[in-house]
């Protein structure tokens, strides 16, 4: 189980909370699992071809996955797992 | 023995380099040992000034390793002389004195430097700074002489002009098409009650004005395109960006490589804040973090959402506590890292921000970029 920081933009989904705890091998199959408890989120971080969205970063502890193997990118328990969406106020 | 006779022995036992010797071969450690008003009409670039009649008292400080390879100079050669010899008797090995001295060094034509004279007001204004061996005199003069770009005179902007005046950087410049309005006040602590209506710039330039008259402050009401941005950048010698919107953070990125401008980016969403330093083919850029920005409605404004009034205060001054290190060149800045912060649980994560081998517009070097003018896609509302 992978504990999921969900950034303030997403908690809607989420009921307002802002750290869930999702199953899932590969960072696919966490956000597949996400879906599952909070329908509506995966189309927020990924793209209608399933790929993560241009303007959100996922990282597992402090490694962006794109810099990793992606959606493949591998779990173990209890890794933090953090979506960063681009926000622009200033 | 007379003081002729005198100065005849002890140039004799000291090694003396001649200024041709000094310049071709810079030693690394060069002191010049005149008083100060001699120094403040110019030395040679890199030398140390240390008076002659400080030098022993502060030698061991400014040179640890007796070992080490030093060079004096003075006016004409003798009191360098005079000096080298005590620094050889206090254990100095490799210490030799320049003949002919500084007179000699600009009778070659070769290059001087005046260094920057505090006024007595200054040296109170910045007795803190100047007490810090990190920024000292020199580091002083250098924000004094800096240009910084404050893109966006609002949440971010304000307390970042606010202590980057304070800091004594010596020319601001603001960006900001916009006037102040009342739900301003809560965060943009650089404007004020009375200034209601009247445009942020001006209101920024009066604050920074009162606070530190010191600084330079140039007002550009307006809001970046493609046609201005350059224009507006190429003076300065790093920009802080606390806009409020996509297209200018996008636009501001794409200049900013063209020009090799630093960016002390930020950004901020109710409560929680980004931040990171982008240093153009160094470290990783905008479009490294995030290649495309988001689609209408997939970003909420701070306008729709709300912001955390001291939220932008601490970012704000992260802002500027990067631009004071990079223009001093001290510390290790956040380039390559980006730091997230999150205000309800105050927490502080750090994530790792590799430049992107694929980015559009930084993974090759020397290939032209062109600007573009992003439609308003974004709902981020002004």
């Amino acid at each position: 189980m992978a504990i999921v920081r969900i950034p303030t933009p997403l908690r809607k989904l989420t009921g307002g909370s802002e750290e869930v705890t999702v199953a899932g091998k590969s960072v696919g199959e966490l956000i597949g699992e996400l879906e599952k408890q909070y329908p509506g989120i995966k189309e927020r971080i990924c793209d209608e071809a399933g790929a993560v969205r241009r303007f959100v970063n996922i990282f597992v502890k402090d490694e962006d996955i794109r810099f990793l193997q992606n959606l493949e990118t591998p779990l173990g328990e209890k890794d933090e797992v953090s979506i960063v969406p681009a926000i622009a106020g200033g | 023995m007379n003081f002729q006779q005198y100065l005849k022995q002890v140039k004799s036992e000291i090694r003396e380099v001649s200024v041709d010797e000094v310049n071709a071969k810079r030693p690394p450690v060069l002191i010049d040992v005149r008083e100060g008003d001699e120094y403040n009409d110019g030395y040679i670039p890199g030398a140390t000034w240390i008076p002659r009649g400080k030098l022993e008292l502060r030698i061991e400080d400014a040179v640890p390793d007796r070992a080490q390879e030093i060079v004096l100079y003075c006016a004409g050669g003798n009191r360098s002389a005079l000096a080298a010899k005590s620094l050889h008797e206090l254990g100095y090995d490799k210490v030799s004195s320049m003949a002919g001295g500084y007179g000699a060094w600009k009778r070659a034509n070769l290059p001087t430097a005046k260094p920057f004279i505090f006024t007595q007001d200054q040296k109170s204004r910045y007795a803190r700074h100047l007490m810090l061996p990190e920024i000292g005199e020199a580091g002083q003069a250098k924000l004094l002489q800096a240009k910084v770009l404050l893109l966006g005179a609002g949440g971010l902007g304000a307390p970042a002009g606010l202590y980057l005046a304070a800091a004594g950087v010596g020319t601001i410049g603001l960006v900001d098409d916009d006037v102040v309005d009342e739900s301003n006040l809560q965060r943009q602590v650089i404007h004020n009650t009375k200034r209601v209506g009247i445009p942020k710039v001006d209101s920024a330039k009066q604050t920074i004005n009162d606070l530190n008259p010191d600084v330079n402050v140039r007002t550009h009401q307006l809001r970046l395109t493609s046609d201005n941005v350059l224009e507006i950048i190429k003076d300065y010698d790093l920009i802080v960006d606390g806009t409020d919107n996509f297209q200018t953070r996008y636009l501001l990125n794409d200049a900013s490589l063209i020009l090799k401008k630093p960016v002390i980016n930020a950004s901020i969403f109710q409560f929680e804040g980004q931040v990171t330093v982008f240093k153009p083919f160094e470290g990783p850029c905008y479009r490294c973090l995030y290649p495309e920005p988001p689609p209408p409605g997939m970003a909420p404004s701070c306008n729709e959402a709300g912001v955390l009034g001291v939220l932008p205060g601490v970012i704000g001054v992260l802002q500027a506590t990067e631009a004071v290190k990079l223009i001093l060149g001290i510390g290790k800045s956040l380039v390559g890292r980006l730091m997230q912060y999150d205000a309800l649980n105050m927490k502080f994560r750090e994530f790792k921000l590799p430049r992107d081998p694929k980015c559009v517009v930084c993974s090759e070097p020397g290939k032209k970029i062109e600007l573009i003018d992003y439609e308003a896609f974004c709902s981020i509302a002004r």
